[in-house]
């Protein structure tokens, strides 16, 4: 027996679930939205996929070899970035913008700020924010989804504050043909990927009950149409995929009901007074920025310890 | 209120395995550190004579305990040896020759009272062997009418060891004969056998072998880890919380390992003290995984040699893989408090990447004691000693909950021990400030006058 051990604190044992690990969940989470995507927005939709992951990867890689950092693209977060901005575009978006904005998610919102971990804002969220002001035109120009005849051109959120055209039904809605977002349509997909997610323990249930829920309550108060609420717009995407990012929202359970139900409030009141039609976005960005406050609220208190 | 925990794989590959006495060494090397407090003061010389069971070194101090020969033979030489703290610790090597002569001064001690049990405790050299190594007779030296409940902690919460679990099995009626003479003289309310339930056959034995005691019971406790950890049990069982800088006494609390209490029980009976441990030999390099016997001071060499390795063993450890202490050589001896010695192959070995904090909370949704082990790491990174002390990182009982679940593989663990010797080091130097400050205050009032 030789006299080379290898000697380390302990402990010596780990659940092997690493950060890419996690990420390569999301990522599975997100396939049936993938899929939702492509049924019904047409073959385009992987393609502004797969360009949006390859943008996001080849700026996270890029940036650190300038900086010489350590590269960081294995651990998949780039990818997740990628594909959730992509889902959160609609189906004809330019494709120069949508590289523009995985640039400015990953280069923008996350390197500059330090990397993964780091980053004060959600990036996926913040560049869908930033492509939505600069590019409002095209980023708020929806193709007609394939299964469905209608020729409507405007969202479910936006029928419904204008009272202009027909709604979609509570089916069509569930399954996701309607107008939006590519990859938020669908709530079935967002779902499944959403109770993966749970199951993994990648995610715990208490934003998206906090948030969902919320939005139901609050637009019923308000004499909205809560059902058409939750299934419109990009709630369950939001709910599920984008207030759940570990860096941009509370720790403990307190704290993600917090988070849940402040997205929540703020959501119902974009769609029902503000100038646009839907909130989601802004309502989880608007959170981000909260987050240390909440998280400083809901500090767990040490058992047993004594304030002095 | 539920503390947090870990499900922790429990590869309890040697729970039907009954010790089997090692053949006994050529050489026992005892270490004079191994119980927490002060280090034993040999009593022997090089080429004294010694059986088994022979005063070998006295206490050091209130706080340590006597170590007895665990084999006949010759002192060979009082040594140093680079112990796995990073200290050098004074050592006493015996070669064993081979007859395991006892001692003929072994003698049952006369136990008539408390002060008289307690000190039988000093004498046995018995020290906390579920690992922690707190010499037990400081444990006990207290105040019956401060004892609301005794625990008898076989939680075993650590994968791999069953060596707590033999002792169960194996040698219950020692347990209780222990619970009898706790309850003659501290008279406690409760006496609580704590056992995770993934061992439901030493939930049914000591239920069996106490059925006649009152004031006695046992606890099938979730297999949730730490369970076993001092804190954790008395919640979990009493539902007390041990303050801040307090003991387990200061809430009426008394935790002792089922093995120790064994242990006196049958020092009591016979008068052989602590000289020799049951050892769970365990892990991915060990042919053979088995529970063994072996006297206190035998090198894991020998003992990995008795129970064969399948392949080179690259990471060997004292204990469990969640609070072992991983060894630097194999000339490492069994201690008092060595409960499991653990050999794992390359692949166990290897040292993982530590990757940034993704700050996704799962070290504070898993501390049992609801630490924020990231924001401690932040603080000790910072050279912050004032936040430490709000984050109450001197609470943190190195469990390795958080590192076990962190997917970035921060160290966390180890950060917390040194910033809790930041934390110790500052406070050492607030106070020394204040004092100077004192000394110049009288010094000018002095002056003054």
């Amino acid at each position: 027996m030789s006299e080379k051990l290898t000697v380390s604190v302990s402990p010596h044992l780990h659940t092997g679930v690493t950060t890419q690990v996690i990420m390569r969940d999301v990522l599975i989470a997100l396939l049936p939205a993938v899929v939702a995507s492509v049924v019904f927005f047409g073959l385009r939709a992987l393609l502004v996929e797969v360009l949006c992951v390859a943008v996001c990867i080849l700026c996270e890689w890029a940036f650190e070899k300038i900086c010489k950092r350590p590269v960081t693209v294995s651990d998949l977060s780039a990818a997740v970035t990628g594909l959730l901005l992509a889902l959160n575009l609609p189906v004809g978006i330019p494709l120069w913008q949508a590289a523009f904005g995985s640039f400015v998610a990953i280069v923008m919102v996350k390197q500059l700020f330090g990397g993964i971990g780091y980053n004060f804002a959600n990036p996926a969220i913040t560049a869908r924010i930033i492509m939505l002001v600069a590019f409002s035109g095209t980023m708020t120009s929806w193709a007609v989804p394939n299964l469905v005849d209608a020729v409507s051109s405007s969202t479910p959120l936006a029928i419904l504050k204008t009272g202009e055209g027909t709604l979609p039904s509570l089916m069509e809605m569930f399954l996701g043909a309607r107008d939006g977002s590519m990859g938020e349509t669908s709530c079935l997909a967002l779902l499944i990927g959403g109770v993966y997610l749970i199951a993994r323990k990648v995610i715990t249930w208490h934003t998206p009950v906090a948030f969902i829920g919320t939005v139901l309550v609050f637009s019923a108060l308000l004499g909205q149409q809560p059902l058409y609420q939750m299934m419109a717009g990009g709630l369950f995407i939001g709910a599920f995929f984008m207030a759940t990012d570990y860096t941009t929202s509370p720790p403990t359970p307190a704290g993600k009901a917090i988070f849940g139900i402040g997205c929540g409030i703020i959501t119902v009141a974009i769609r029902v007074w503000g100038n646009y039609p839907e909130g989601v976005s802004f309502s989880i960005l608007l959170m981000n920025i909260l987050n240390p406050y909440i998280c400083k609220w809901t500090q767990p208190k040490p058992l047993g310890g004594v304030k002095e | 209120m539920k503390l947090h925990g870990i499900h922790v794989p429990h590869r309890k590959n040697t729970v039907d395995s009954t010790p089997v006495r090692m053949p006994v060494p050529a050489v026992v090397t005892v270490p004079m550190s191994m119980n927490i407090g002060a280090p034993a003061k040999p009593v022997v010389k090089a080429g004294d004579t010694v059986k088994v069971g022979q005063l070998i070194a006295e206490a050091g101090g209130f706080v340590s305990a006597p170590i007895y020969s665990g084999v006949s033979g010759k002192v060979k030489k009082i040594d140093q040896l680079l112990g796995s703290n990073g200290r050098y610790d004074t050592t006493i090597v015996i070669e064993s020759d081979g007859q395991q002569e006892v001692y003929e001064g072994i003698t049952p001690p006369q136990v008539t009272d408390l002060d008289s049990f307690v000190e039988a405790v000093r004498q046995s050299g018995v020290i906390g062997l579920g690992g922690a190594g707190f010499p037990t007779a400081v444990k006990l030296k207290v105040k019956p009418e401060q004892v609301e409940e005794i625990i008898i902690n076989g939680a075993e919460c650590e994968p791999y060891i069953t060596s707590d679990t033999r002792t169960m099995l194996d040698d219950a009626d020692s347990i209780i004969e222990g619970v009898r003479l706790l309850q003659k003289y501290y008279a406690p309310q409760r006496v609580i056998v704590g056992i995770e339930d993934n061992k439901p056959q030493c939930v049914q034995k000591m239920k069996e072998a106490g059925r006649d005691l009152s004031g006695y019971e046992v606890a099938a406790l979730p297999a949730i880890y730490p369970q076993g950890g001092e804190k954790v049990l008395i919640f979990n069982t009493t539902g007390k919380i041990v303050p801040e800088g307090k003991l387990p006494i200061d809430v009426g609390a008394i935790v002792i390992n089922c093995t120790t209490l064994a242990v006196i029980a049958k020092y009591i009976k016979t008068g052989m003290p602590l000289v020799e441990k049951v050892v769970t030999v365990d892990g991915s390099a060990v042919a053979k995984p088995q529970n063994v016997i072996v006297p206190v001071g035998t090198s894991m060499k020998d003992v990995l040699d008795f129970c064969g390795v399948k392949s080179e063993p690259k990471k060997v450890l004292y204990g469990g893989p969640m609070m072992g202490i991983s060894v630097a050589s194999l000339e490492a001896p069994v201690m008092k408090n060595t409960n499991a010695v653990l050999a794992f192959a390359e692949k166990e070995a290897q040292a993982p990447v530590t990757t940034a904090c993704i700050r996704c909370g799962r070290c504070a949704a898993h501390c049992p004691l609801n630490l924020m082990p990231a924001s401690i790491e932040t603080a000790y990174v910072n050279n912050e000693p004032e936040v430490l002390k709000e984050l109450k990182v001197n609470l943190c009982m190195e469990c390795g909950c958080c590192a076990f679940g962190c997917p970035a593989h921060r160290p966390l663990v180890q950060v917390n021990k040194l910033a809790k010797a930041m934390l110790n080091q500052y406070n050492a130097q607030q106070k020394a400030l204040l004092e100077k400050q004192k000394e110049k205050e009288t010094k000018e009032a002095a002056a003054n006058v």
